[in-house]
């Protein structure tokens, strides 16, 4: 317990890190996977290829994607860049999906009517269309950001993984404390995150949480 | 007046889903587009918003040509409702309403209070302002989709098949408040529909379209039930088409007979029934004396005794007619 009181900075910076690691993979991979989303409803041709594509970058290993992409980037091999890019890889391989899937849930009848009292296909797309998406993207939001709260750590193999740093110095100190730490916060990082969307959500959507039709007036 | 000129809408698969329609939709009036599916009636309205665009031909509203400005800006200008209602799921009743006049950029005041008075005007409760389109039933989500087309006060509303999705309870009380509605505020309507019966009872026009469309006739609809044009439009309209025309014929000078001794009145001189071996047999469906000779003639088939009953605007009896003097009025 020593520990945790002489390490009590370290292990904000770590949390800190970790946060800040997989929190901007996610914004990142929601602006990148809405317009693609977006694209590919007006184009169908291009849904089934993205999904596909999408699945198969999921399926890269991590070790593997934290690797490589320096020599691809050009960036520094301890360079947080790599890790941000690679999550924000597997955000979007996931969210496109979501988004597609989202974006076709909008009533055909809701956007005849929309086109038809004059909404422009931008405004249509921001005020109608994604709030309409909203239950269907955060149900692959908060898919993404558990899984790259969890994948984070890994990058701790190349030396830049928040909490999974504590596993390393844990590992390599043959000391179990520093491991339980890091993988106490890393749960309650995904419990907290994920409370936190699922509370966004309800805010963004009050509408969808009130089905009790009315009896004909 | 919206014109059409030769208008064609050919998809590139070859199909002619509109073909060379050329008709005048007059201004203030409701105009029916009525016909079997795939005859053009949704496309031919949708050209006039151009949500769908035409392949050849001219539209004109009061003799501007619809292409001269930008759609969105067109639409914005023209009310809209569909079946379903269409509305926005995640927005509340009077946001809902509020769409057009929060496009055009109204001030935040002035648009709820045009929503508020058109959901009034609709015959909608305003506690319902707040809910959700989910809470509503499907005739009060249609009011609330006819109070949307209505809120930036357009001069023309586009409808398509609005009540076709309702049961045909609400159906019959949405097209009654709809006459009501027209009569106050005189939009020019054109109204989409398939069933050949709300096309009579709505329109000032009718316009029979046929499969690939093509105008088979253009007439109100006593006209059109008098003077079918050819064997499609006579068919289309159904078997029952002289019945029917009987409700664009007035019931005034009927010979009426006097009041009966055997029919009895309350103290206002409303009719209780017919006194028949110490009973009372109920009287059925009355009629006015302005009211359409649809109205005699069903008085007479309703009632247990073969006599029509009259009443005035109060309820009052004045007379009464049977079979044998209203066939004398029917006979040509």
């Amino acid at each position: 317990m020593t520990w945790i009181g002489d390490n009590t900075a370290l292990i904000w910076e770590q949390l800190r890190e970790h946060l800040y690691l997989a929190l901007v993979p996610m914004l990142l991979g929601l602006l990148i996977s809405i317009p693609l989303g977006y694209v590919a409803t007006r184009f169908s041709w291009l849904a089934n290829p993205l999904v596909a594509l999408g699945g198969v970058l999921y399926s890269l290993p991590s070790i593997a994607l934290f690797i490589v992409l320096p020599a691809i980037l050009g960036t520094q091999v301890l360079s947080s860049v790599n890790i941000i890019v690679a999550l924000t890889i597997y955000a979007v391989s996931l969210l496109i999906r979501n988004v597609i899937d989202g974006l076709r849930s909008v009533p055909e009848d809701v956007l005849q009517a929309a086109v038809s009292v004059g909404y422009g296909t931008l405004r249509r797309v921001v005020t109608i269309d994604l709030p309409i998406a909203v239950p269907v993207i955060f149900a692959g939001l908060r898919v993404v950001t558990v899984a790259n709260i969890s994948m984070v750590s890994v990058g701790a193999i190349i030396g830049i993984g928040g909490l999974g740093e504590l596993f390393t110095t844990g590992f390599q100190q043959d000391f179990l404390t520093p491991i339980v730490v890091g993988v106490v916060l890393s749960l309650a990082l995904a419990l907290v995150a994920d409370i936190l969307l699922v509370g966004l959500q309800r805010v963004l959507t009050p509408w969808a949480r009130v089905i009790s039709p009315v009896k004909e007036a | 007046m919206i014109e059409f000129e030769d208008v064609t809408k050919q998809y590139p698969d070859g199909t002619v889903a509109v073909d060379e329609l050329s008709l005048r939709i007059p201004s203030n009036e409701i105009t029916v587009f009525v016909g079997p599916s795939g005859c053009g009636k949704t496309t031919s309205l949708r050209m006039i918003n151009r949500t769908i665009e035409r392949s050849s031909g001219r539209i004109t509203i009061d003799g501007e040509d619809i292409t001269a400005g930008d759609p969105v800006t067109l639409r914005r200008g023209i009310g809209y409702v569909i079946q379903h209602a269409g509305l926005f799921p995640h927005k509340t009743v009077v946001d809902n309403v509020a769409t057009v006049p929060k496009l055009l950029g109204w001030d935040k005041k002035k648009t709820r209070a045009t929503a508020m008075e058109l959901l009034e005007r609709v015959g909608l409760d305003l506690k319902l302002a707040e809910r959700y389109p989910a809470q509503l039933s499907g005739g009060q989500q249609q009011r609330v989709g006819v109070a949307r087309a209505l809120a930036a006060d357009p001069k023309i509303m586009l409808m398509d098949e609005p009540f076709s999705a309702v049961d045909p309870i609400v159906r019959q009380q949405l097209q009654e408040e709809l006459l009501r509605l027209q009569r106050d505020i005189g939009k020019t309507i054109v109204f989409v529909t398939h069933d050949i019966d709300e096309a009579i009872k709505l329109g000032d026009n009718v316009a029979v379209l046929r499969v690939g469309g093509k105008l088979a006739q253009f007439a109100p609809p006593a006209e059109l039930l008098a003077n079918p044009t050819d064997d499609f439009v006579e068919s289309f309209i159904g078997q029952d088409r002289g019945y029917r025309k009987l409700t664009f014929l007035k019931a005034d000078n009927l010979p009426l007979a006097g009041l009966p001794a055997d029919l009895s009145l309350d103290d206002d001189g409303q009719p209780l029934g017919w006194k028949r071996g110490g009973e009372l047999i109920p009287v059925g469906a009355t009629f006015k004396p302005g009211g359409s000779l649809r109205a005699a003639m069903d008085s007479v088939l309703t009632s247990a005794v073969g006599q029509g009953v009259c009443v005035d605007e109060a309820g009052k009896a004045v007379g009464v007619i049977d079979y044998t003097a209203l066939a004398g009025v029917l006979r040509p």
